[in-house]
């Protein structure tokens, strides 16, 4: 397609983008334009999001009130909720499904790919993806993977239940809970189709940003998103496939009776044949991708915030090129760390001190950029939008999730913190709600981009203060139940009295996620409101550097009319002043990507 | 009730939609501005909002800590626990005295630093200096505290069986209980492997192996003070965890192989049950459960037990629909109650001839 002309200024090719007719299916359906691929990226994720969030109620409903009966479960959960009674054996699939939506569904697909999809040609200045049917293929992969995995809740007994983590041998024995039988089969499949589409998006993420920078995108001058997209993209290469492998190896010991992961099982009355498998390996196999998907879902939030604090700090990013080491030295470490999962599952504990030494140098890239945002506000003219709320809000769970991982990646701490409530409220705030919050900040800051429309602000700053509040509501009184030594997944704790005054705490944040999930009610409200009867977007709402503002609000394929743009700086000339004090252009205080060295100027080394 | 929670619920969704509608209207009565970008009115507003949310921070980290501070674990029972604690409590000073400052510096510039027409921002790219400075310091401080946490780890998974004379016993994992086994005179666990589980051999202990008959299997953890256990942990079936919250200890417990833990337990059950921090901890639980009893018998059913304090052990692995309820009592006590304890427990070769000679 007319993607591959990034460089050259043939005429010819450049503007045929919008001569072809267009039907209905491969406009909106089948459509290999990378903005319309983000929009279905960003609706796919958020309906899976509606679906985990509304999971994530039902369970915290149970851990809140687990005498009481309320007749939404028997409505949601039909026969594992009869008589308005949850199932334990259903609270469990609700976890794991919880989980692998939120994870996978939401923060990898739904952000990433909505975000890689739509940023990285409009802001390096390309026309498209390298391979625009791939990148079809890849959304449909994904959409078929979803679709899988919404219907293996409807298994006859029960989802898959064993964990996000499928550890075997309980995911491998349906014996062992019923969840493990057809939901895991579909849990895999789904999976598996999963990966492939994460693999297909990834190499083109990749491709594309090698080789259709527009002339003067040097790679010191791509804007932070950029850089986010593409490290990210590149550890999904590196860590998805060795999930693939793991399940590979875990449909064959279900189906074919392989021993890969189990051996010496007796279960119901009955000796198993398998024989000389451990499930030691399934857990490094997982986490090998488990630990760097953490970086997956978090750097391209990253991306973003970093983007959105500059341009409304109105000021550069601090530390440019900081900023770029410490996202290639989170890739790096976040590849040699997945131990620390494992400090307590009988592996060497020699690996477990490699794993802690690992773990903790991860702390230093990751301070690095808290301090770098920090200082980025420093003396700002900060705009404060929702999207830039959203990034601040970001910063501050990062470093308050970021800081209890200090505790759990240290091998002696986590003995006694694994697998309780402390873990759970680190991960949520840390790569949960962070990145939740770099997805919310994407959307109301490139909505005028995907729609054309403005999102309004009011609803926004209503949205983001309840969740602010609801989020830190939530998952901070978690870390003090979680230090009484309450383990996560438990289906109700009333069966040891020691934790009978711990209740109170469970009601206080199940209430808080309520609001906190009410909330999010006013920003579909506002998102589906704003498509339709939003007020129009100007060009550049926000007043920012990068290329895709420079493109028409009215959507075409090829995102240019005429030639694609030439850039001359990089994409963070906020309030730059000339020697004399005054703005490097009069009266404005940014200066676009596109526009050349003005006289007198230096550009600087970044 | 739940007719109740549901009228709430649809009435605060109306509401909801209702206060919505008004938010969007008055956003644009109220003045001309209707670009949805933030003007220096929501810059202002919002500004002062940031800094009202670090309070927020700020007040809830209080009041968490004040309000759950029981919550806590009491002093650890075992002997490698004192440098556990110690070592947490390091790193919560450290982390949360970084956490106040940079929560501080965050919101506060967020709020120093509104936006307002006239403002210029200062053009600040970069400062070789301030980034050499914070990431030489995170390496500092690291470096501290990985080999802090290396030497305890190294001291606490060093299993070394030839030093002193440790108590070898094994725990037991299955769908969904423990038991312990004992190893007896010997100090030495009888073979096992589950494909000799058969009857009441519900362990699968090897009959053939000499070192198996004095082996005893018990329901309850017995163990004698300030004497070193070394447990053996073999699972019957899938992964489950033996976590032993008051001693610091936790162990996944793996079919198909033999994973170890060890430590000393340094105080009694008994103690720890009148401890001043057990004795205001269970008044606490009972008070609890005493208001729940009141319910409870006001509906027909029957009353909670009243709560004493015993150690316990709990799976800490997803293990199927009852890992809620997979536990196992454990008892400290000086080593003539554990003596005497033990002799009353039958051993294997017991059961094996009992069960013969029925």
């Amino acid at each position: 397609m007319s993607a591959n002309q990034g460089d050259n200024h043939d005429h010819g090719h450049d503007d045929h983008g919008h001569h072809h007719k267009e039907t209905f299916i491969t406009k909106y359906i089948f459509s290999q334009d990378h903005k319309m691929i983000s929009k279905q990226y960003l609706i796919t994720g958020l309906i899976m999001g509606i679906i985990g969030i509304a999971m994530s109620i039902l369970f915290r409903m149970q851990l809140a009130w687990p005498d009481h009966q309320f007749t939404i479960y028997e409505i949601f959960l039909g026969k594992f909720g009869e008589d308005g009674v949850m199932d334990p054996s259903i609270y469990l699939a609700l976890v794991t499904i919880h989980g692998t939506i939120m994870v996978f569904f939401v923060l990898t697909a739904g952000l990433s790919g909505t975000f890689s999809n739509l940023l990285i040609p409009l802001q390096i200045g390309a026309r498209d993806m390298a391979s625009g049917f791939l990148n079809m293929i890849s959304y449909w992969l994904f959409f078929l993977s979803s679709v899988i995995m919404v219907l293996s809740l409807f298994a006859e007994a029960g989802p898959a239940s064993a964990g996000w983590t499928v550890y075997p041998p309980l995911s491998a024995l349906p014996q062992a809970i019923g969840g493990s039988g057809m939901g895991m089969t579909l849990w895999l499949v789904s999976m598996a189709i999963f990966i492939a589409s994460s693999l297909l998006g990834s190499l083109n993420y990749v491709v594309t940003v090698i080789n259709l920078r527009t002339k003067g995108m040097s790679m010191t001058r791509m804007p932070l998103t950029i850089w986010a997209f593409f490290v990210t993209a590149i550890i999904g290469i590196v860590s998805f496939p060795v999930l693939l492998s793991a399940a590979l190896l875990l449909i064959m010991d279900r189906s074919f009776g392989t021993s890969f992961y189990l051996s010496d099982i007796y279960i119901q009355g009955e000796v198993l044949h398998n024989q000389g498998g451990s499930p030691v390996l399934f857990e490094h196999l997982f986490w090998f991708l488990g630990h760097p998907e953490v970086y997956i879902v978090l750097l391209p939030a990253l991306g973003i915030t970093s983007e959105i604090i500059a341009t409304n700090a109105r000021k550069p990013i601090f530390g440019y090129r900081a900023m770029v080491a410490s996202i290639l030295a989170i890739a790096f470490l976040s590849t040699i760390v997945w131990g620390h999962h494992m400090f307590i599952s009988g592996m060497n504990p020699f690996l477990g001190s490699v794993f802690t030494f690992t773990t903790l140098l991860i702390a230093i890239p990751s301070a690095v950029k808290a301090f770098n945002y920090i200082t980025t506000l420093w003396k700002g003219n900060l705009q404060l939008n929702p999207a830039m709320l959203f990034s601040i809000g970001l910063v501050s769970t990062f470093i308050t999730g970021g800081l209890t991982g200090i505790i759990l990646g240290d091998s002696t701490l986590d003995i006694n913190v694994h697998d309780t409530y402390f873990v759970v409220a680190h991960f949520h705030l840390v790569m949960g709600i962070s990145a939740l919050y770099g997805l919310f900040a994407g959307v109301y800051h490139w909505f005028p981009r995907m729609y054309g429309k403005m999102m309004n602000k009011n609803l926004g700053y209503v949205h983001f203060w309840v969740t602010a509040i609801g989020a830190y509501g939530v998952f901070f009184p978690m870390h003090f139940i979680g230090m009484a030594g309450l383990p996560r997944r438990y289906y109700t704790n009333s069966n040891f009295p020691y934790f009978d005054d711990l209740s109170d705490t469970n009601v206080l944040i199940t209430v808080f996620a309520l609001i906190t999930a009410a909330a999010q009610l006013v920003f579909l409200y506002n998102f589906i409101v704003s498509i339709f009867y939003g007020k129009k977007a100007v060009q550049n709402p926000w007043k920012s550097n990068t290329l895709e503002w420079t493109a028409p609000v009215e959507h075409m394929h090829g995102n240019w009319p005429g030639e694609i743009p030439h850039v001359y700086r990089w994409p963070y000339d906020y309030s730059k002043t000339r020697e004399d004090g005054e703005y490097v252009i009069a009266g404005q205080d940014w200066v676009s990507q596109i526009t050349p060295l003005q006289e007198g100027e230096e550009e600087l080394h970044h | 009730m739940t007719v109740f929670l549901t009228i709430v619920v649809i009435a605060l969704f109306g509401i909801t939609l209702w206060q919505m509608s008004k938010i969007l209207k008055l956003s644009q009565l109220k003045d001309a501005d209707n670009s949805q970008v933030a003007n220096d009115k929501d810059n202002n507003m919002q500004g002062k909002l940031m800094l009202g949310f670090v309070i927020f921070i700020y007040l809830l980290t209080i009041y968490c800590f004040v309000k759950y501070r029981s919550f806590f674990l009491p002093e650890s029972a075992s002997e490698h626990g004192v440098s556990y604690d110690q070592l947490m409590l390091i790193s919560m000073v450290l982390i949360m005295f970084v956490q106040i400052i940079t929560q501080g510096l965050l919101h506060y510039f967020a709020y120093k630093y509104r936006g307002k027409k006239e403002n210029k921002a200062l053009f600040f790219a970069d400062n070789d200096k301030l980034e050499f400075i914070w990431t030489i310091i995170p390496v500092i401080v690291l470096a501290g505290l990985i080999i802090y946490g290396l030497f305890t780890w190294t001291d606490i998974m060093n299993i070394d069986e030839e030093d002193g004379d440790p108590l070898i016993v094994e725990l037991y994992a299955y769908q969904f209980d423990w038991r312990a086994r004992y190893s007896g005179n010997d100090n030495v666990l009888g073979k096992a492997n589950v494909r000799f589980i058969e009857g009441i051999n519900t362990l699968g202990i090897d009959a053939s192996d000499s070192y198996g008959k004095d082996d005893k299997i018990t329901t309850e953890l017995h163990l004698p003070v300030n004497r070193k256990v070394i447990f053996k942990m073999r699972s019957q079936d899938i992964l489950h965890s033996a976590y032993m919250p008051f001693f610091r200890a936790q162990m996944n417990v793996v079919p198909g192989m033999i994973t170890e833990f060890s430590y000393t337990p340094t105080i009694t059950s008994e103690d720890m049950r009148n401890s001043e921090f057990m004795v205001e901890k269970v008044a606490t639980i009972n008070k609890i459960r005493k208001e729940k009893s009141k319910k409870l018998v006001a509906s027909g059913d029957e009353a909670l037990e009243e709560y004493t304090f015993e150690y316990y052990l709990l799976c800490n692995k997803i293990c199927g629909v009852s890992h809620y309820n997979m536990q196992m009592k454990i008892v400290v006590e000086s080593e003539e109650d554990y003596e005497a304890w033990l002799k009353t427990q039958q051993t294997f070769g017991e059961q094996l001839s009992a069960q013969a000679s029925n």
